[in-house]
């Protein structure tokens, strides 16, 4: 009696945890059936992303909330990133079709053997900083001399190299400290110049109250290094795709042009309604705050337009200094991202180039010559 | 012959009483005192939360102790730093941890207050693992009958799962997540969340794997050679002998096994980029903790929960299966 109790009681234990395991497992499951209803007839894309969702892809959200990716007959599933999968190598590998990622990272795998090109440079400027106290002494990338220099590493530290490089600078000559999610490393003192992204991480410090005053901090208490402003400038987020598929798969070749289309329609209205993008991408599921969320945006924004070619068109000057950039540039390990020239399949206008003629006489704005950035107001912790 | 088979499952019901208790018996637990029993062990339930805010309690003390009496800069031997800053960056007050955790995640209109927040994404991240876990237990449970079954199999297959531990995960999560993008079989499709049980249930089989194959075996010689004069075939003894003999093993293998596929979930969440864990919220508000110090210590305490949630819940287990566990091994 006692006996069959209990086991009834196991059993039922046992029902119950497999119930709420599978209940729990349902439901991720089920934002993906919305997604998926009407879905037949729509060619199915997937697009990596380099990071977490966030203002920095907000023209690939608004491209997707505003359905512009389904008026091209295709179902995007953006994935993003943010741990240990790195976009090029999941585009390679044939887990995605398209993925986002910067030129000398990609550029690095290209050399290892990924056949990858370049079908659209979206970023037409670099987006790097690093930040240092104005009271630090470094003004320019040759103080840096004897200094402690933060680096995110992983590929993203080849500007830094490059444009210390430019100066004579080696890795020796510097101490390099990897630096984490945020700046505290900086505002505590083990960093004298941190790298930061003008969308991100430079916002983190003007959202931060400066304890010495209790107010927020400005502008003016750093010294801000663009990198841009430097040859160590290198070309960050662009468009990748299967350079075999590109050249044999029809499919794919009229799948690109079209998913081009909706990525430049994403952007135009990213420019146009930043404030909307960027709720966008709230709802997309980046975790900050509206006021930093806007910044990011409006950053972004900043570095992709006035594209004078049209969006997404290569800049060969911006390529060719890439590509010097990285062949001259050496981290403290004594790597290289590359040490040749890279192939000429490593980028083509061709694609976006058909994509701004489909849409020419839209009246969309394709190069920003009425791009205005907005104002933005950041509040304390970015929230 | 039906009737025989039955009148054998008794007797073989009746060995296992007789045999499962085992050397257990001589020490068994202390007898029951219906009343006295029942109050003492209120008493001591009552006890044990006293003494679990005590120490939660204590912690916060030393939290806020070592903010007002340490140095600044932390303490710094050479160039190691062996105790932390004790700037609001490094070191937030306790007060303002609790605080942040009632105060909304943004300022956007429909945003949750943190614990929420946290909660719901501990939650995801708790479903996550104990699917894993679940996994785990099949199969670690599976190779344990094999092994023991089989010696070769034992031989053969115990180096492998020692060795399939020291993968280091970082490798091995995107490899998981790019073979789950390509299963598609009918109508199932591999989603992003099995990558992360599955990698959870990696880390969660090998204790319980292990756990298993010493309970398994543990049942004495003249344990198996009663069963064997009672004629009880594999199954039998398996069922009757082998696993009541296996639980006190069985139990802290599972209990590590779920912490370990809370471990594994949310580091394979970070590793992978999945939303909506625990593992993608601790990055996220990693990010932010220049501006906001105290909120990226919500997810840590989410975690932390987390992990007591796990290893509670086979606990529960344990008091079920309590008829089996008069000598449980430690853990």
């Amino acid at each position: 009696m006692n006996h069959s109790r209990r086991r009834f009681a196991t059993i039922g234990a046992i029902a119950l945890s497999a119930a709420l395991a599978l209940t729990a497992c349902a439901a991720p499951g089920d934002g993906d059936g919305d997604g998926g209803d009407g879905g037949d007839e729509l060619t199915q894309v997937k697009l990596q992303l380099q990071w977490l969702p966030q203002g920095q892809f907000a023209g690939y959200f608004a491209a997707q909330e505003l359905g512009y990716f389904e008026d091209e007959g295709l179902d995007v599933e953006i994935i993003p990133s943010g741990g240990d999968i790195v976009p090029q190598d999941a585009l390679a590998n044939g887990d995605v079709d398209y993925a986002i990622a910067w030129v000398p990272k990609v550029l690095g795998s290209i050399e290892q053997g990924a056949n990858l090109t370049d079908i659209a440079q979206i970023f037409q400027r670099s987006g790097t900083l690093q930040v240092s106290f104005a009271d630090s002494g470094i003004d320019s990338v040759a103080d840096f001399e004897g200094k402690k220099i933060g680096s995110w590493g992983f590929g993203n530290e080849w500007e830094i190299f490059a444009a210390m490089a430019a100066e004579g600078l080696d890795s020796s000559t510097v101490q390099i400290i990897t630096q984490d999610f945020n700046m505290n490393a900086f505002l505590q003192g083990d960093i004298d110049a941190a790298q930061a992204m003008t969308y991100n991480e430079y916002a983190q410090l003007l959202e931060t109250a400066n304890p010495d005053t209790g107010e927020l901090y400005q502008p003016d208490d750093f010294n801000v290094i663009s990198y841009q402003d430097t040859v160590g400038a290198m070309l960050q987020d662009a468009i990748w795709a299967d350079t075999e598929r590109l050249e044999s798969d029809d499919e794919y070749q009229d799948t690109t042009v079209k998913f081009l289309k909706a990525v430049i329609r994403g952007w135009v209205y990213a420019a146009e309604n930043p404030e909307k993008a960027s709720e966008i991408t709230i709802g997309e599921g980046s975790g900050w705050g509206p006021s930093h969320e806007l910044w990011m945006v409006n950053e972004t924004n900043k570095l992709i337009w006035p594209s004078p070619n049209g969006i997404g068109v290569m800049d060969e000057a911006a390529w060719d200094a890439t590509v010097a950039g990285a062949l001259s540039a050496v981290n403290e390990s004594g790597a290289s991202p590359i040490t040749e020239e890279p192939p000429a399949s490593a980028w083509s206008n061709e694609w976006i180039q058909q994509a701004l003629d489909e849409l020419e006489g839209e009246g969309l704005d394709l190069t920003g010559e009425n791009f205005e950035p907005i104002e933005v107001e950041l509040t304390e912790g970015g929230n | 012959m039906t009737e025989v088979g039955a009148r054998e499952a008794n007797a073989v019901t009746d060995a296992a009483a007789v045999v499962a208790p085992g050397d257990a018996g001589a020490r068994a637990a202390p007898p029951r005192r219906p009343g006295a029993g029942r109050g003492g062990r209120a008493g001591r339930g009552f006890a044990a939360w006293i003494w679990g805010l005590v120490g939660i309690l204590t912690i916060a003390l030393i939290w806020e102790g070592y903010k007002l009496l340490g140095p600044a800069d932390g303490v710094v031997v050479g160039d190691l730093r062996i105790m932390p800053r004790t700037t609001d960056l490094a070191m937030p007050h306790v007060w303002q941890m609790l605080g942040r955790l009632f105060e909304p995640v943004t300022r956007a209109d429909d945003a949750l207050p943190l614990w929420a927040a946290v909660a719901l994404a501990a939650l995801t991240t708790l479903g996550i693992a104990a699917a894993g876990w679940l996994v785990g237990v099949v199969v670690g449970i599976g190779l344990a009958l094999v092994m023991q079954r089989w010696r070769i199999a034992e031989w053969g297959l115990l180096p492998w799962i020692v060795l399939s531990q020291t993968v280091p995960l970082i490798a091995f999560a995107p490899i998981v997540k790019s073979w789950g993008s390509r299963v598609e079989i009918g109508a199932f499709e591999w989603q992003d969340w099995m990558s992360v049980a599955l990698i959870a249930s990696y880390l969660a089989f090998f204790p319980i794997a292990i756990g298993a194959l010493k309970g398994l075996q543990s049942p004495d010689r003249i344990h198996t050679e009663l069963m064997e004069t009672y004629a009880a075939g594999y199954w039998q003894t398996l069922v009757k002998l082998r696993f009541p003999a296996a639980v006190p093993y069985l139990l802290p293998a599972l209990r590590l096994g779920a912490a370990n596929a809370v471990i594994g979930a949310v580091v394979a969440e970070v590793s992978t980029g999945l939303q909506g864990g625990i593992g993608r919220i601790l990055i996220q508000f990693a990010g932010q903790a220049s501006g906001d110090p105290a909120k990226a210590w919500g997810p840590i305490f989410g975690a932390i929960v987390l992990g007591l949630v796990a290893a509670g819940s086979v606990a529960l287990l344990g008091v079920i299966l309590s008829n089996y566990r008069r000598n449980e091994e430690h853990a």
